[in-house]
């Protein structure tokens, strides 16, 4: 314990790394994966097909390989990310597909009916999809987009690999610097991810519970 | 809901938007494409030669791709195998009727669920050495697939299991089957065609999750790709880095592309088959919860 107390500056700032980057990527995952289900629902061909070809590329990619492109890969056209932009940007467009697709189940669900009443009463696409489709959708898929922002806290670990301090990273740095209090850091760690994702996942019912609709 | 629902029929004039609209997102992409092309001609990075190298087997590269892709299987292969078994039992576990199996075992399963699958490899690639047992990446990678996709198959099945009518095992307790018979040719049976489609996409998780043996330096595709990177720097210096990374995208992309489409075909079978116990159900849902380190959820798959 004494020790997790020495170095509570390190884990602090580890703390706020995983924190900064799963609060980025997860905006602009939320962002683009909105945009890609409205793209995937529209009715313009290329669109869909863009959103289409986007979501199975980077569902079939290991994290892993994205982060690779973005920060070895990039600088081969001339675009140098530094590694917490990178590792926003990779996480983050990770992300998206996944958002994608669970906001598209979440539109699939809404009953054909409302979609047709909001055209009986000549909503545009843009119209019925803001003012009626949506609305709906975003609260059946709050518990999957919640597992989606709990899994996405957890992938942010893989940065560690790759140029950022974040909670992972502590593991291997303090098992080379103070290898008798591994196990220690180890407890630090795993107890900093809970403190994310157990309040998520809190909140995430009890966002459940009130966005729930009775159909 | 399909998506024509959500729109007229196009006429003539929305017909014209759209057509504008398809040429306009077109030029755009195409825009894109051209631009990473120019960037990518500009520093020499399209010369036919320094693809070849790709193909060519004097320089090595397609046989330590090759080993790259062995490597990546067979971790993900044993992955796969201990962690459907370790997953099966900690299902079994977790519905047992005798509380001191069920609370450690529900602790463990809710434990590695939470924890990032990063953490749990590097625990195992760093604990063991320092309480003096050695162990290679390659078992430390192993393990840490295997815990980690154990706890969540054990989700999977315990779904499966439970999703199953309870009627089913009602009638099999009453002409007198025993607890384990009643879960081992009634329940089961019938749970494994609903959960395979979400067990498969969990696999495929898998493979795409024993690419992090790379942050622990296992020299799985990821692994070969860079170090051939270094190799050839010494001579030709990033002569030939973009495209080795390329290769090993491409070769990542491919194969989890190939397991999907698998996945999806074994699922629309199983939905025709007559034998699953349908009926009212359907398959399990595809939670978006398995989304893991590698990614895919596959919720659509």
């Amino acid at each position: 314990m004494g020790f997790l107390i020495d170095n509570i500056d390190l884990f602090i700032s580890a703390f706020g790394q995983t924190l900064l980057i799963s609060a980025l990527a997860g905006l602009l995952a939320l962002v683009l994966g909105t945009i890609l289900a409205a793209m995937r629902v529209s009715p313009v061909p290329p669109l869909r097909g863009l959103a289409t070809f986007y979501v199975e590329v980077f569902r079939n990619t290991p994290l892993t390989v994205v982060f690779f492109f973005i920060i070895f890969g990039l600088p081969q056209i001339d675009t140098v990310v530094s590694p917490l932009p990178g590792a926003v940007l990779a996480v983050g467009l990770y992300t998206s597909a996944f958002v994608c697709e669970a906001i598209r189940s979440g539109i699939n669900s809404i009953s054909a009916g409302q979609a047709e009443a909001a055209r009986a009463i000549g909503l545009t696409f843009s119209q019925s999809l803001r003012e009626v489709v949506l609305p709906q959708a975003f609260r059946t898929v709050v518990p999957p987009l919640g597992n989606v922002w709990i899994a996405m806290v957890k992938n942010t670990s893989i940065a560690a690999g790759f140029f950022i301090a974040d909670l992972s990273a502590l593991l291997p740095r303090l098992a080379n610097a103070a290898a008798d209090e591994l196990i220690a850091t180890l407890i630090g760690v795993v107890i900093a991810y809970l403190l994310i994702t157990l309040p998520s996942a809190a909140v995430v019912s009890r966002l459940e519970k009130r966005a729930a609709i009775l159909r | 809901m399909t998506a024509p629902i959500l729109y007229d029929n196009p006429g003539p004039k929305a017909r014209r938007r759209i057509l504008i609209g398809s040429i306009v997102g077109m030029g755009l992409i195409l825009g894109l494409i051209a631009y990473v092309l120019v960037k990518l001609a500009g520093n020499g990075q399209l010369e036919g030669q320094r693809w070849a190298v790709l193909f060519d087997p004097r320089s090595s590269v397609p046989q330590f791709l090759a080993d790259g892709l062995v490597a990546t299987l067979q971790v993900a292969a044993l992955g796969m195998v201990l962690a459907t078994i370790l997953g099966a039992l900690l299902a079994f576990g977790r519905l047992s009727d005798h509380r001191w199996v069920r609370i450690p075992v529900t602790a463990f399963i809710e434990f590695f669920r939470a924890v990032p699958l990063l953490v749990v490899i590097f625990a195992a690639f760093l604990l063991p050495p320092s309480f003096g047992v050695p162990i290679s990446a390659y078992a430390a990678l192993v393990v840490g697939l295997t815990l980690y996709n154990g706890a969540v198959i054990a989700e999977i099945v315990r779904a499966g299991i439970l999703s199953i009518d309870r009627g089913q095992s009602e009638a099999a307790y009453g002409i007198g089957m025993r607890k384990w018979q009643v879960m081992t040719s009634i329940l089961l049976p019938q749970a494994i065609r609903r959960m395979l489609p979400v067990l498969i996409a969990q696999l495929v998780v898998l493979l795409k999750d024993s690419s992090l043996g790379f942050i622990i330096g296992y020299f799985e595709l990821l692994r070969s790709a860079r170090s051939l990177v270094e190799f050839f720097r010494v001579d030709f210096g990033d002569q030939y880095s973009f495209q080795i990374y390329v290769a090993a995208a491409l070769i990542y992309i491919l194969v989890n592309v190939i397991l999907s489409i698998f996945a999806r075909w074994l699922d629309k079978r199983l939905a025709r088959s007559k034998k699953s116990p349908e009926g009212e159900g359907e398959a399990l849902p595809l939670t978006v919860e398995q989304f893991s380190v590698g990614g895919g959820a596959n919720t659509t798959l």
